[in-house]
């Protein structure tokens, strides 16, 4: 089964084509990358997920409970770091967030600090903890890794690995980085100019010649 | 010296008022970012409809308690036309709330007629030392501080507080965990109608309200908002409150006319300051 569908998705913003046409699919329980340039229509893509953006034409369908993780962590930076979990369970009754510290132990001591203050691992892992909070059964995570230190991408990455090991949870993982992203997920698709430009197991992607130049190539050279 | 002890008295029961209205404006300001021009107008509403069904023989605490009702469902209103319209932008909402006060003016003129109403609020007064308190006046205070308690515990303690709070810092995030930001923008707009019809129905024994007595109340109460910097509604008690005791102060040493005059050069004064810092942050930073 799949718990996200999504088939000729057109979205455009005034005479601007952001998705022409994509389509895409997350199993249960599968890890998922979605990798591409600046400006190719990921961020657009989740957001029709979420429905903030407004699909033109197509279908997009999603089975169970869907979180969605945004670029820029988006914290609510005036309100406290447990307020910040709290409100991710807006959509569920069960707002006890103790599991959450559980999972992400940095962030027990901060709970009561405001999440503006928090360092950019810190927020990335609160905007992590706020998506868990709605009980999801597939996650979409926007550039998770950007401004992180390597390190700390890391550590999230084997959190993910984990969360997906122990409950099972599907991710879409949307990086720039698609070495980052193809540690994590078995499967990918790319995405370049608002159209998928490629998609099949990350072991082929990686192996593809173009893949390696533009993608890879270009992101280990970012990244030293 | 006890002329200035009663123009500082009189000063801190009126700026609690300003201080009741600013907090609606930042409320509706902080989840909508409109300036909500009609927020004078739940005052006069309120302040009306209490004398009205005082009129027909409802006890005090009641009566005021409907007309804080009313203009809390008139805030709801407002918040329907100004913005519940899709892609709606703030300037839009802003004059939809221009358009609102004056129109509020033909009801109000039509219900109540053109003259001023008021009513008896607490007879007599408290005796400090040589200078006297009106017993109206600790009401209002006492009020006042009941009703900013009762808003911080709303937006300490409750998730209804917090959900408002998160779709003042960041819409975009709000929409994604699933929250209705236009329902929490009309929440706002409720809570701002009946913080501003608390107000009214406090002043109006102090002073009679007429139909365009919006406009010195907006004003006041705006002037209270920006003191307050527009951020925490807790903050709009200080604000409130300095500028009632710098109103009574200049209005007891020069002329009463003078009052709003000061809240206005105020208000100017402050918006062209803050402007200069965030065109240049050098000057923010300092």
């Amino acid at each position: 089964m799949n718990v996200i569908e999504v088939e000729e998705l057109c979205v455009r913003y005034g005479t601007a084509t952001a998705l022409d046409g994509v389509s895409l699919a997350v199993g249960q329980g599968e890890l998922v990358a979605l990798v591409g340039a600046n400006g190719a229509g990921k961020t657009t893509l989740l957001n029709a997920l979420s429905g903030v953006a407004r699909r033109a034409s197509g279908r997009v369908a999603i089975q169970g409970r869907f979180a969605h993780v945004p670029e820029g962590r988006q914290l609510f930076p005036d309100l406290t770091v447990d307020d910040n979990l709290r409100l991710g369970a807006y959509r569920v009754r069960e707002r006890d967030t103790a599991w959450i510290y559980r999972i992400l132990p940095e962030l027990e001591r901060t709970r009561k600090q405001r999440a503006g203050n928090l360092s950019g691992g810190q927020q990335q892992m609160v905007a992590i903890g706020r998506g868990l909070m709605a009980q999801p059964d597939v996650m979409a995570i926007d550039e998770m890794s950007l401004g992180l230190a390597p390190l700390v991408a890391r550590g999230l990455i084997k959190t993910l690995a984990e969360l997906n090991r122990e409950r099972g949870l599907a991710v879409l993982l949307v990086e720039q980085s698609a070495r980052l992203a193809f540690s994590l997920c078995s499967r990918a698709y790319v995405l370049e100019a608002g159209r998928v430009a490629a998609s099949g197991t990350t072991r082929e992607l990686a192996e593809s010649a173009v893949l390696r130049d533009v993608y890879l190539g270009g992101t280990t050279k970012a990244s030293a | 010296m006890s002329a200035f002890l009663s123009y500082v008295l009189h000063g801190i029961a009126i700026g609690c008022g300003f201080a009741l209205l600013a907090s609606g404006l930042i409320i509706i300001y902080r989840v909508t970012r409109v300036v909500n021009l009609a927020q004078g107008t739940f005052a006069v509403v309120a302040a009306f409809t209490a004398a009205t069904v005082l009129g027909t023989g409802l006890p005090h605490g009641l009566a005021e308690l409907v007309a804080v009702l009313v203009a809390a469902l008139l805030g709801l209103v407002a918040g329907v036309v100004a913005v519940t319209k899709p892609g709606t932008r703030p300037q839009a909402s802003l004059i939809a709330t221009l358009g609102l006060a004056i129109f509020g003016y033909a009801i109000e003129i039509l219900l109540w007629g053109d003259q001023p109403r008021s009513f008896a609020g607490i007879a007599g007064s408290f005796e400090l030392g040589s200078v006297e308190f009106p017993k109206q006046y600790a009401l209002i205070v006492v009020v006042t501080l009941v009703m900013f308690g009762l808003l911080d515990a709303f937006f300490e303690w409750t998730y209804v507080g917090k959900a408002l709070s998160a779709c003042a810092s960041n819409p975009y995030a709000a929409r994604l965990v699933g929250i209705n930001v236009v329902r929490m923008a009309l929440c706002g707009f409720a809570l701002g109608g009946a913080l501003g019809g608390v107000a009214g129905v406090l002043l109006t024994p102090m002073s009679p309200v007429s139909y365009d007595s919006d406009v010195s109340l907006f004003v006041n109460g705006f002037a209270a908002a920006i003191l307050a910097g527009l951020k925490r509604p807790l903050y709009a008690l200080g604000g409130g409150i300095a500028l009632g005791v710098a109103e009574a102060l200049v209005g007891g040493y020069s002329k009463a006319s003078y009052q709003s005059a000061f809240a206005l050069v105020l208000t100017v004064l402050i918006v062209v300051v803050q402007g200069a810092r965030e065109r240049n942050p050098r000057m923010a930073e300092e």
